[in-house]
């Protein structure tokens, strides 16, 4: 195999700060779903990788998290040694054996029953899928409904697969178990956690 | 050679990511009991190592931290984790509810109400409501897992065929949004309807028994009930002694050994606040001077 250098981008500038800010807003964006939340510390990761994902990957990701990456990043030169370098975070094939799943293109996001829904004993032991969206600013409106929402709540977001929230239906009919999502646009976050409802949609 | 150092907020940075990943699922799951791998904490179990190791995942810089035991800002363990996160991540510290942005607490919820934006860390000794009912932890896994609260109400149930009410007094198990049992640490039920769609992130810490827990903002927690035993709250039926408040929560101080007593706010910002607005109560005292000596 023909040696191919790569250079790899750095991480953060402050470990210990920019995790530390980086959690609080997606905690805060847990907390309040449907709510855009920017991420404070950015950081130059892998070109392919918006600054948003590239942060949480840092703060979130350890030699404890199984992480499954999409065809996209899967195939892009630089995401997985970047990730392994800077997390230590084994890459693995199987979504359903995945803490985390980072998609860069979500257009062709896998059936979500494909990734660890947890058990009804454990349904914590199941997959954050965080997703690179084309917008979380300008596109549809969904308005959401659910626990850390004060009554409903408007997203206008351009979001591929289109029929998102309709595919997200399985976390209403799984409940406890279910997928968690977090999507990014930049260095903006948006989370969906499973209890999160369409109340309805429009343009 | 620069002298050792503990890292910010003490803990290291995978035992943070590890209890930062658990307190995202305890938000996704509300109610439900994320198991974590507690660490030993430089204080023994039962002065808060729960909550010390969620505030310390949680805490940056720019927060204002505020710890309270019983709803006193006074108190040994509420003044000895207030300087450990002073010393260990040179954190402002703050008495003040509505000043604060990370409030770790023992068995209270503040009377001031919370906001958005704050979070409030509990202290939890047992968060399973099920524990002295069932002892075996595969069994409670699985009446969660099968939302089989039955044994609950059958425990409430007793309180009201023995006392002829619900004689639960703290700890009372509440149901969060409509799925999860869950303890709300040892706090009186008087705080209990605080709990519901507070505008603040409640996130729970038991340090023993490895578990984390969270109730995200805007979501409903009902205290366990009857149509005919409605829930309700408790208190001592006098206003405080210190400031005349006649709805926050009470402590009853003895202050002699011939029966005498006095009810005072169990929150002491909330009542040195009410003071220091004007407000007084039968046994408020003039300034304090101190006795000349001889």
């Amino acid at each position: 195999m023909a040696a191919m250098t790569i250079e790899l981008q750095p991480g953060f500038a402050d470990k210990v700060l920019s995790a530390q800010s980086t959690f609080r807003t997606v905690m805060e964006a847990m907390a309040r779903p449907g709510q855009a939340m920017p991420v404070l510390d950015v950081v130059d990761g892998p070109s392919s990788m918006m600054a948003g994902v590239a942060a949480l990957a840092l703060t979130l990701l350890d030699q404890d998290t199984p992480v499954w990456l999409d065809h996209a990043f899967a195939s892009a030169p630089d995401v997985g040694a970047w990730l392994k370098f800077h997390t230590g975070a084994p890459i693995v094939a199987r979504p359903d054996a995945a803490t985390f799943a980072l998609i860069a293109k979500p257009a062709s996001l896998p059936d979500l029953a494909s990734f660890a829904l947890g058990t009804p004993e454990y349904p914590d032991r199941s997959t954050t899928l965080i997703m690179q969206v084309s917008s979380l600013t300008a596109g549809q409106t969904f308005h959401l409904r659910g626990p850390g929402i004060d009554g409903t709540t408007a997203l206008t977001a351009t979001i591929e697969p289109c029929d998102l929230f309709a595919r997200l239906s399985i976390n209403e009919a799984l409940f406890p178990r279910g997928v968690d999502m977090i999507l990014v646009d930049g260095r903006s976050l948006v989370a969906i956690p499973r209890t999160t409802r369409l109340a309805s949609s429009g343009v | 050679m620069n002298a050792p150092t503990y890292n910010f907020a003490y803990l290291d940075e995978q035992t943070k990511r590890m209890i930062r990943r658990a307190i995202l699922k305890a938000i996704a799951i509300p109610g439900y009991q994320v198991p974590f791998a507690s660490r030993e904490m430089p204080m023994p179990y039962g002065w808060g190592t729960g909550g010390v190791q969620v505030t310390a995942a949680i805490l940056g810089p720019k927060d204002v931290l505020k710890v309270i035991d019983q709803g006193s800002d006074d108190t040994t363990n509420a003044i000895s984790i207030r300087k450990f996160f002073a010393k260990t991540a040179g954190v402002e510290t703050t008495t003040s509810t509505d000043a604060a942005t990370v409030i770790q607490t023992r068995h209270r919820i503040p009377e001031a109400p919370l906001r958005a934006g704050q979070v409030l860390v509990y202290q939890v000794p047992i968060p399973e409501p099920l524990r002295f009912l069932e002892p075996r932890e595969t069994e409670t896994r699985r009446m969660h897992a099968l939302a089989e609260y039955g044994l609950m109400h059958v425990k409430l149930y007793e309180d009201i065929a023995r006392f002829g009410h619900i004689a639960t007094s703290y700890a009372y198990p509440v149901k969060v949004n409509a799925r999860y049992v869950m303890d709300p640490s040892p706090t009186p039920k008087f705080d209990n309807p605080k709990m519901d769609n507070c505008p603040a992130l409640q996130l729970f810490g038991a340090g023993r028994e490895k578990r984390i827990y969270a109730i995200p903002p805007y979501t409903p927690v009902v205290s366990l009930d009857f149509e005919d035993h409605p829930f309700t709250r408790y208190k001592f039926d006098a206003p405080c002694a210190l400031c005349g408040a006649e709805e926050s929560y009470l402590d009853e101080i003895v202050t002699d050994d011939k029966g005498s007593r006095m009810f005072v706010c169990s929150d002491t910002d909330y009542c040195e606040g009410r003071q220091a607005a004007g407000h007084r109560g039968v046994e408020s005292a003039a300034p304090h001077k101190e006795a000349a000596n001889g």
